[in-house]
C-alpha cells in the first residue's frame, strides 16, 4: 500500500500528512512535486492543505489546472481514493471533481481553532471506522471555507449520503453559532458521485496524535488504509 | 489580428458578498452612508485572434475554463480589435 501526497508551490501541510501516514499509520507515502506527476500507482493521493499559488484569483483554482491533476482525475475515475484536505479540498472543488465551491467566509477573516464537527455517514473509505453521528473535535484553518452549491446540487448531496462532516457544537447539534464560516447546512466535507473523493476544510492531520490534544482525525486515514486492504484482499 | 478582452467578474444575484459587506462597513465607519456595494474582478487580456467571433469565443472559454466559477459568478466580456 502506497500514499501520495502532493506538492504544489505554497503547499504547508504536506509534511504533516506524510508524517501522520507514514510515522502514525504505518503507510510508506511518497511526497511528490506538482512538476514530476504521478509517475507510478498509488493507492490513495492526499491533496495537502496550504495557500498554493498564493490563493491567487480563487483558493485553489490555479492548482486545480495544473497538468498533475490531470493525472488525479485519472486515478479517482479508476476509483482509487483521493482526500483533499483544507486548500486540497478548494483544488478539488475547482477541478469538479466533487460539486460546489468553498468560498470567503461569511465573516471574511482567516479562522484557525478547533471545531466539533458530526459525522453524517459511516458508508464512505473515509469514515468506515467512526459511528454515525459521532461527535468529533477538529482543527479549521482557513479564510475561504464557505461551502456553497445550488439547492439541486445539496439536495442531491442529502440524498445520497454524500456529506461526510457537518459543523455542530459538542452536543452534536449544527446551530449558527457553531458554524464556523457560513457553510450552507453547516457542510465541510463533501463526497463525489462514487464515494472515492472527499474534500473537508478541517484538517484531520493535525487532530491524529495525543500530543495535539485530539486523536479523532486519524479515523479518517485509518478509514482508508482499512478500506484498501479490504479492496486488495478481494482482488488477491 | 491581436484583440484586447475586457472581462469583469461579479457574484451571481444573490450570492453573499463578505468582502463587499466588510468594505461597506468601512466606508460606513469614514462617514459615507451607502445603499449598497458590489465588488467585481476585471481582467483585461491581449492575444491574436483570426476575427472577432474567435476572439469572443476564445473569451468565454476563458471564462468557463478558469476565470469565473460558474457556481457563484457571472461575466461581461468586450472585446475590441
Amino acid at each position: 500500500m502506497r500514499f501520495a501526497v502532493i506538492q504544489f508551490g505554497g503547499s504547508n501541510c504536506d509534511r504533516d500528512a506524510q508524517y501522520v501516514l507514514s510515522s502514525i499509520c504505518g503507510v510508506d507515502t511518497d511526497l511528490v512535486w506538482y512538476k514530476d506527476r504521478l509517475s507510478r500507482q498509488y493507492d490513495a493521493v492526499i491533496l495537502p492543505g496550504g495557500f498554493s499559488y498564493g490563493d491567487y484569483l480563487r483558493a485553489g483554482a490555479i492548482a486545480a489546472r495544473t497538468p498533475i491533476m490531470q493525472d488525479v482525475i485519472a486515478h479517482a475515475r479508476s476509483g482509487r481514493l483521493v482526500l483533499g484536505i483544507c486548500n486540497g479540498a478548494q483544488i478539488l472543488a475547482e477541478t469538479g471533481l466533487v460539486p460546489g465551491v468553498f468560498s470567503i467566509n461569511t465573516y471574511p477573516k482567516f479562522i484557525c481553532k478547533s471545531v466539533h464537527l458530526r459525522v453524517e455517514t459511516t458508508q464512505s473509505p473515509f469514515t468506515s471506522q467512526y459511528r454515525q453521528a459521532d461527535v468529533i473535535r477538529i482543527p479549521i484553518a482557513h479564510k475561504e471555507g464557505r461551502y456553497v452549491a445550488p439547492p439541486e446540487v445539496l439536495r442531491d448531496l442529502n440524498e445520497q449520503c454524500r456529506i461526510a462532516f457537518r459543523f455542530c457544537d459538542p452536543a452534536g447539534v449544527s446551530t449558527p453559532e457553531s458554524n464556523p464560516n457560513g457553510a450552507m447546512e453547516h457542510v465541510t466535507g463533501v463526497l463525489n458521485p462514487a464515494g472515492n473523493v472527499l474534500a473537508m476544510m478541517p484538517h484531520p492531520e493535525r487532530a491524529s496524535e495525543p500530543a495535539l490534544g485530539s486523536e479523532d482525525g486519524k479515523k479518517v486515514f485509518l478509514s482508508m488504509i482499512t478500506y484498501i486492504e479490504r479492496a486488495k484482499g478481494v482482488t488477491s | 489580428m491581436m484583440f484586447r478582452a475586457t472581462i469583469t467578474i461579479g457574484l451571481k444575484e444573490g450570492m453573499l458578498d463578505p468582502e463587499a459587506t466588510a468594505i461597506r462597513h468601512a466606508l460606513g465607519n469614514l462617514g459615507f452612508a451607502t445603499e449598497d456595494l458590489h465588488t467585481k474582478k476585471l481582467f483585461i487580456v491581449r492575444f491574436d485572434a483570426a476575427d472577432l467571433q474567435e476572439a469572443e469565443e476564445s473569451a468565454k472559454a476563458m471564462c468557463e475554463r478558469l476565470l469565473a466559477n460558474p457556481v457563484i459568478h457571472r461575466y461581461e466580456i468586450e472585446v475590441r480589435q
